[in-house]
């Protein structure tokens, strides 16, 4: 939920006066302690995935992926990221530009609204279509009147995941917005550039780096939504089944190989994504450095 | 200054985005599964039932092709068989469901009306194409001596059984403790006695002491997962539990690995028959205009075919043919039903699985 | 989280003037697309509520036993998690601002692993890790600990979700920290260990406080890596969210709207929490 752009670009090395640094003793246990605490609890599961996922020879995880409810999942997945990624996109850049560059009334109420996503258990999530757009819900017998059948279709599991994923672009993107201002925008204005030419041309190129670490994390987490899925989904096998539920249920079949083969596609896809916002941090600092004239350090 | 490469980069992110999608999408395989089908129905059915309806929806599909022409296709959702009940009430479509306990298709017919109540009349056998009943899995050379009910009860026996509330097998389970506590109590002819009012102070305590056996049971339940997959999972993958109360079929239809595994099943002699029920769900294939082709797919299931096919996945046929073939893999059991013991599912759920039921009372201790 | 940071003193007119365009779109917009996708589902469920009496909802979403204990063990294990992460999240925070070791940079990108890792995944992996014979949990068992199936596998999977939050709202606090203050309580003859506690910690606490927060409101709601790893037994290691879900599985929609009440109710306190901490640290640095 951080940004990229101010976390970690700038670590600085340690400081020259003894006397107000740690000794050497305590610098490498502190390194210890964080160094196994990660291993412990991050690394250590990540190998494991790829240690199961391929543990049993390249064939036997290319026939897991291979097979036709794993297609179908991994397509459903996609498709559903497909829809949901732009629109929250859209949503995230509209909702930036107005939270950054605009002060009014409410916003943080606004601000606070918009982190919902992030603390709602999402089987609550879940719940809450299943009780509107459910047979013996609010819409969905006047839905089903009309032949339209929301719960247990895809459009239901594109409707939870953008809830769950709303925030992330708005996210990325206001911490960013704010710290840069508006004066290059206003200039663009002054000089007669129309409002949308003074977004793409301006607004846009400086953003850039966080709207793209936005959209993939927004895809990440698209990708791998599972607790409010799990709930609206009706697990019809090879429809309504997306990765993160398929994996639940081959985990369940006793088909551990299977089930991890399609748990390390998400975890290259969650490999991807910290590579991509490590180029970003690293392209935002250098930026940063150039504009302000000093040396990126890196 | 990075105006141009931004773009480009996008632009190579977009096409290898593309053709990923194009790889899947025309990746050979993909997509056959659903090629060419004019119509297909939705069977709605519980955990234990995948490789059984995998193989048979094929050869309904061939058999239902050579008998009209019509290219169909059934498809199939699997979960634990309550949490099933609720979906469909909640609008799964479903043309047909095949679950573990008539308890739950009630539950449908009389909350949502997508069925008529006396559903269960309409197919042979009471709707139960196949019977199962309950075995024990246990480590190999059976170190903790686990035999039948009562070894069950013991002090520091673990036992791995779902949850009552949700899982299918998980009332079978609780019921035929209960029940071989009362045959224990009242003798073999305990249907009887229950049923004979000269024995009512008996059958008052028998049901006290039965209270009390299944109450010492689920003491010792270390694990209590929500379907019978995740509890299997538990007890064989990850190793918990001394014994593991499950179906019979999925017990035997792992019995091959079962040694590999390191394990041993046991089948208790006095246990309960359980009768998985199939309906078709009426207003939803009308609706869908499936009703022909769910009412086939049902009767099919009655099928030579199909009841050799349930014999092969270890369920016990309900056909003569098929039951003399496949005797020898069951062994003799005596065996009472819901209706003798409990005076039907809609009493044993109303007594035993409703909110504040008797598990409820036994377990919020 | 320093989206949250916008000012919220009131103001006078709905909107300060400004020269740049787009307000009423964008405004519009993400009114609308929010009203849609999430003010109007929670209206509804908030309305389901008012559908139960008073008692109704206190016998099924406080008073139960089996939901009171599914409280406290989400509330006990998402607050270890989060006082975990404080702790280990502080020194993991410390190193990678004030030290230079090999594979720093490589921590340091890992660290954002639980964002972007499908909470499945996580969950399936530490099973088996930390299950009696996963690669970590055969260690244990020799001692006859158990990990996976028990509170301590619950612990462990919300201490990963938790992680980047402390870390990463704890970093720009820790690099924002003036080197003059420390070296000045230095040269004033402070041990290392005194300027610590009286200078570094005091001015890092509310960044910490709101990674605490965030961590636990986090925690709360977690579902997917949890159900793996609890062994879900009722009163023993059943979280609420599972508990909603058992409840909507039994047709007891009440008992499970019940709940979520009570879940709703918690993330928007953290939230407003964390909104008042961050003012707070704001107020705090400047």
């Amino acid at each position: 939920m951080s940004n990229p752009s101010t976390s970690s670009s700038t670590a600085r090395a340690a400081p020259i006066n003894p006397s107000a640094a740690e000794s050497p003793w305590v610098r490498w246990v502190l390194i210890a302690i964080a160094l196994g605490f990660i291993s412990l609890v991050l690394l250590l599961p990540l190998a494991l995935v790829f240690r199961y996922a391929f543990g049993e020879g390249l064939g036997v995880y290319l026939a897991a992926i291979r097979d036709a409810d794993t297609v179908a999942a991994i397509r459903l997945t996609l498709i559903t990221a497909a829809i949901v990624v732009p629109l929250n996109t859209v949503f995230g850049v509209m909702a930036a530009w107005a939270i950054a560059k605009f002060e009014f009334r409410g916003k943080s109420l606004l601000i606070t609204i918009l982190d919902m996503p992030f603390a709602i258990s999402p089987v609550v999530v879940g719940m809450i279509f299943v009780l509107l757009f459910g047979a013996r819900g609010w819409l969905g017998p006047t839905l089903s009147q009309w032949g339209i059948q929301i719960i247990f279709t895809p459009i239901a599991i594109v409707i939870v995941v953008a809830f769950g994923t709303m925030p992330f672009v708005v996210r990325e993107l206001v911490s960013l917005m704010q710290a840069q201002g508006s004066e290059e925008e206003l200039a663009a204005l002054t000089l007669g550039a129309s409002g949308f030419q003074t977004f793409r041309r301006i607004t846009l190129p400086n953003i850039k780096w966080g709207l793209i670490y936005g959209v993939i994390l927004c895809n990440a987490r698209a990708m791998g939504e599972f607790g409010s899925v799990y709930v609206v989904s009706g697990r019809i096998r090879g429809e309504t089944d997306t990765m993160p539920l398929h994996i639940e249920a081959l985990y369940n079949d006793y088909l551990l190989t299977a089930s991890f083969a399609v748990a390390s596609l998400l975890a290259m896809l969650a490999i991807v994504t910290l590579v991509v916002k490590s180029i970003v941090e690293w392209k935002i600092a250098r930026d940063q450095a150039i504009a302000t004239g000093d040396d990126p350090g890196d | 200054m990075n105006a141009s490469p931004t773009p480009a980069a996008l632009y190579t992110v977009a096409t290898l985005a593309c053709a990923c999608m194009l790889a899947i999408f025309a990746s050979p395989g993909c997509g056959d599964f659903e090629a060419g089908a004019d119509r297909a129905i939705l069977n709605v059915s519980y955990d234990a039932t995948r490789g059984f309806y995998r193989e048979l929806n094929d050869e309904f599909a061939r058999h239902w092709r050579e008998k009209t022409g019509e290219r169909i296709r059934v498809r199939m959702s699997h979960g634990g068989s309550g949490a099933q009940a609720r979906s469909v009430m909640d609008g799964l479509p479903a043309d047909v469901v095949t679950l573990a306990l008539a308890g739950d298709i009630d539950a449908i017919a009389r909350q949502s009306r997508l069925l008529p109540e006396n559903w269960q009349g309409k197919l042979p056998h009471n709707s139960a194409p196949y019977t199962s009943t309950l075995g024990f899995l246990v480590r190999k050379g059976n170190p903790r001596d686990i035999h039948t009910w009562s070894d069950l009860a013991r002090e520091g026996i673990q036992v791995i059984t779902p949850n009552p509330r949700t899982s299918g097998v998980a009332q079978w389970n609780y019921l035929a403790m209960w029940g071989y506590a009362l045959r224990r109590e009242l003798g073999s002819d305990f249907v009887a006695k229950m049923n004979d009012p000269a024995h009512a102070r008996d059958v008052a305590r028998a049901q006290q002491v039965a209270r009390e056996f299944v109450a010492s049971v689920y003491r010792n339940v270390a694990v209590m997962d929500s379907g019978a997959r995740s509890a299997t999972n538990t007890f064989i993958q990850r190793g918990i539990g001394d014994v593991l109360i499950n179906w019979e079929n999925e017990s035997l239809l792992g019995s091959r690995d079962l040694d590999a595994a390191g394990l041993e099943m046991i089948v208790p002699t006095v246990s309960i028959l359980a009768e998985p029920t199939v309906a078709v769900v009426e207003r939803t294939a009308e609706r869908r205009g499936n009703t022909d082709l769910a009412r086939a797919y049902l009767e099919f299931l009655y099928s030579d075919f199909a009841q050799d096919l349930a014999g092969r996945y270890y369920f016990r046929p309900v056909t003569e043919k098929a039951l003399t073939k496949y005797a020898h893999q069951f062994p003799a059991l005596e065996l009472f039903t819901v209706d003798e013991v409990f005076g039907g599912w809609a009493e044993a759920l109303r007594v035993h699985f409703r909110d504040g039921g008797t598990f409820d009372q036994i377990y919020a201790r | 989280m320093s989206v949250i940071a916008a000012r919220s003193f009131a103001l006078p007119r709905i909107r300060q003037p400004s020269v740049l365009p787009g307000f009423g779109l964008t405004m519009g917009f993400t009114l609308f697309y929010m009203t849609l996708l999430l003010l109007i589902p929670l209206a509804g469920l908030l309305l389901a509520a008012t559908r139960m009496s008073f008692s109704e909802f206190w016998v099924k979403g406080i008073a139960d036993p089996r939901v009171l204990a599914a409280y406290r063990l989400s509330f006990g294990a998402s607050l270890l998690a989060a006082t975990l992460n404080a702790i280990f999240g502080f020194i993991v925070a410390w190193v990678l601002v004030r030290y230079r070791f090999p594979g720093k940079r490589l921590i340091d990108a890992i660290v954002d692993l639980p964002f972007a890792l499908p909470t499945a995944v996580s969950g399936i992996a530490l099973t088996t890790l930390y299950a009696r014979t996963g690669w970590i949990g055969q260690w244990f068992d020799i001692f006859g600990i158990r990990i996976a199936y028990t509170w301590i596998g619950i612990v462990i999977a919300l201490t990963l979700i938790g992680l980047p939050f402390v870390v990463r709202t704890l970093q720009p606090a820790l690099e924002d920290l003036e080197k003059e203050l420390e070296e000045a309580s230095a040269c004033l003859g402070a041990t290392r260990w005194r300027t610590f506690t009286r200078v570094i910690f005091p001015s890092v606490l509310p960044a910490l406080l709101t990674g605490f927060a965030l961590a636990l409101a986090r925690a709360l709601g977690e579902y997917g890596s949890v159900i793996f790893i609890a062994g879900n037994m009722p009163h023993r290691t059943e979280i609420a969210p599972l508990l909603v879900v058992v409840r909507l599985e039994n047709h007891d929609d009440h008992g499970a709207i019940a709940i979520s009440i009570v879940l709703l109710a918690a993330a928007f306190v953290m939230l407003l929490s964390i909104n008042l901490l961050q003012w707070w640290s704001r107020r705090y640095q400047h």
